[in-house]
């Protein structure tokens, strides 16, 4: 995603995100899912696509996350759908780190 | 595997329409039918005694696919047909009209049908079972607010339907025969906190209640106990227990036992016939034994392993098995089959309103009921997969993720 077209917001401390303990922001009216794997810093959307649930509440298993309510997956660098009952992907947003911050970037608009 | 070969799956619920999803997934290209002798396309039951009862959503979220998708994917759906009989020596099913229908393979994915009271009055109207879309449409009919709704059985069905049934303004009662509430499926003192809940939300729970007769004229108008008491009701709901529909399988000399006997692909004892869902007795290796399982995850998920396997890519199923709940604003979440447990590790608070209660054996985990605590699930399924001792301070400890207790036990 070309950086103009996505506007930066800080969701978290680097120093306090934990490897696999997700985290999670509200930027606007959009909830972001914020993990550290072994490689990197990854987002994205933080609601099933399945029911109502919040990824970030869910289990990090190697690079997916496990929703908390009917076990669907999806990939944590993708946002790609991996485990039924979700068909859908979630959105997948770049990660920046400045100093301690992290920023994630949402499409503009 | 050729182009002209027919699999049929009987049976168009969850198990049904997963297990013919998985089929075509693995590749097979011949002609694919469900039967289902249901009248509408495969769907989810877990609504019909929570959203769809209380009104919070439409009864179609409930179906697995959208209408065009079985076209779409050269899925032939026979519904409101049952199948009657199997014939394997000609490889032939026939159907309740007598037509007949001939198979290359077969997957029999009939789940299962509510155990019926058969007491005195039990023919009356106004009493109602929930196991099908329709059940649970004319239930959501008759909660009128002001009605009284006497429930039979305080298992997770009965007392989601009292929740959906407060939630529109009835007077509910449940009648268990036990000494507690849901206690196949959670331990006491979840189960107690369960009672607390109910009442607190209005609900009148009787235990140790002997249902003898349902008293009324043409129409239910009161449930009575043993002991003479007399619950008046303008219309009750029974729930206690289903039984696995196995007697298309037990006709046709295939082994049941309690359940459709198969083995981790699903196979029965004929090789060209499959069998998956409610109906099946299967091997579970994480547990070390067969088990015949009444729930959601196995219905979607060894469905898949089936249709897979019948389709050429052999898949075990192996999974912990899980299985939840929802009644009032309450989530519960329980994994793990326990049959022997010494001790119980609570974490969090039933004050506040989230715990879970980790059972162990030999310091391992090999079970939890999770109260609005759905985050822990994942990570005690890992537990049990894996064999690891927790800590049980670390574990009793709301603070420290079950990830880091799950890393520190190696
Ligand atoms: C009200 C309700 C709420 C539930 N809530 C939960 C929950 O919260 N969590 C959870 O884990 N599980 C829940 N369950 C359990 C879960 O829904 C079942 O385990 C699951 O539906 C089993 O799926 P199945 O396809 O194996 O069987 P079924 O759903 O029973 O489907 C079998 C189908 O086969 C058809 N059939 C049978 N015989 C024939 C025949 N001879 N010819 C043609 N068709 C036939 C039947 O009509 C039926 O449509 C709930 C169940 C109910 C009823
Ligand atoms: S809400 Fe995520 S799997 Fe159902």
């Amino acid at each position: 995603m070309a950086d103009q077209n996505v506007e930066w917001h800080a969701v978290a401390k680097a120093s306090e995100l934990e490897a696999e303990e997700p985290e999670f922001a509200k930027v606007g009216d959009t909830l972001v899912c914020v993990v550290r794997l072994d490689d990197g810093i990854y987002a994205i959307n933080d609601v099933c696509t399945h029911e109502f649930a919040q990824l970030s509440e869910g289990f990090v298993d190697g690079c997916e996350i496990e929703c908390p309510l009917h076990q669907a997956r999806f990939n944590l660098k993708t946002g790609k759908c991996t485990e039924l009952p979700a068909e859908d992907d979630v959105a997948s947003y770049p990660v920046k780190v400045e100093g301690d911050d992290v920023y994630v970037g949402l499409p503009k608009g | 595997m050729s182009r002209t070969d027919t699999y049929v799956v009987v049976g168009a619920g969850q198990a049904g329409g997963r297990a013919a999803e998985a089929i075509r997934g693995a590749g097979f290209s011949g002609r694919l039918v469900v039967v289902g002798a249901e009248r509408v396309r495969p769907y989810e039951r877990p609504p019909l005694s929570k959203q769809v009862l209380t009104g919070a959503a439409a009864p179609d979220t409930a179906f697995l696919r959208a209408p065009d998708y079985y076209d779409e994917h050269g899925i032939e759906l026979m519904l409101n047909q049952r199948v009657e009989a199997i014939d394997r020596g000609s490889a032939r099913l026939t159907l309740a009209g007598g037509e007949t229908l001939a198979y290359d393979k077969l997957l029999l994915a009939t789940g299962s049908r509510v155990r019926r009271l058969a007491l005195p009055g039990s023919e009356l109207a106004g009493i109602h079972y929930l196991r099908d879309l329709d059940d649970s449409l004319t239930i959501a009919k008759a909660l009128r607010a002001g009605a009284r709704v006497v429930i039979v059985g305080g298992g997770y069905i009965g007392l989601e339907v009292a929740a959906a049934a407060r939630k529109r303004g009835c007077a509910v009662t449940v009648l268990e025969a036990g000494d507690g509430l849901m206690r196949r499926q959670v331990a006491e003192e979840v189960g107690d906190w369960y009672a607390d809940l109910h009442r607190r939300h209005g609900v009148e729970i009787v235990t140790g209640a002997n249902v003898e007769a349902f008293e009324g004229g043409s129409r239910v108008q009161a449930v009575r106990l043993a002991d003479g008491t007399a619950y008046p009701a303008d219309l009750a709901v029974v729930g206690v227990g289903i039984l696995p529909n196995v007697e298309l399988a037990a006709d046709a000399g295939l082994e049941v036992d309690d359940g459709i006997v198969v083995d981790a692909c699903g196979r029965t004892s004929d090789p060209a016939i499959f069998a998956a869902g409610d109906v099946t007795r299967h091997p579970n290796p994480i547990l070390g034994r067969r088990v015949r399982l009444e729930s959601w995850q196995n219905a979607q998920n060894q469905a898949v392993a089936a249709g897979r396997t019948m389709a050429g890519e052999e898949t075990p199923y192996a999974q912990v098995p899980w299985f939840w709940s929802d009644q009032y604003d309450v989530n519960l979440q329980m994994v793990g089959l326990p049959d022997r447990v010494d001790r119980l590790v609570r974490r969090g608070d039933p004050e506040g309103g989230a715990f879970t209660l980790f059972y162990l054996k030999d310091g391992r985990i090999v079970g939890a009921n999770a109260v609005n605590s759905a985050k822990d699930i994942a990570p005690t399924r890992k537990f049990i997969e894996t064999g690891a001792k927790p800590d049980p301070d670390m574990l009793s400890d709301p603070e420290t993720s079950l990830k880091k207790v799950l890393k520190a036990a190696g």
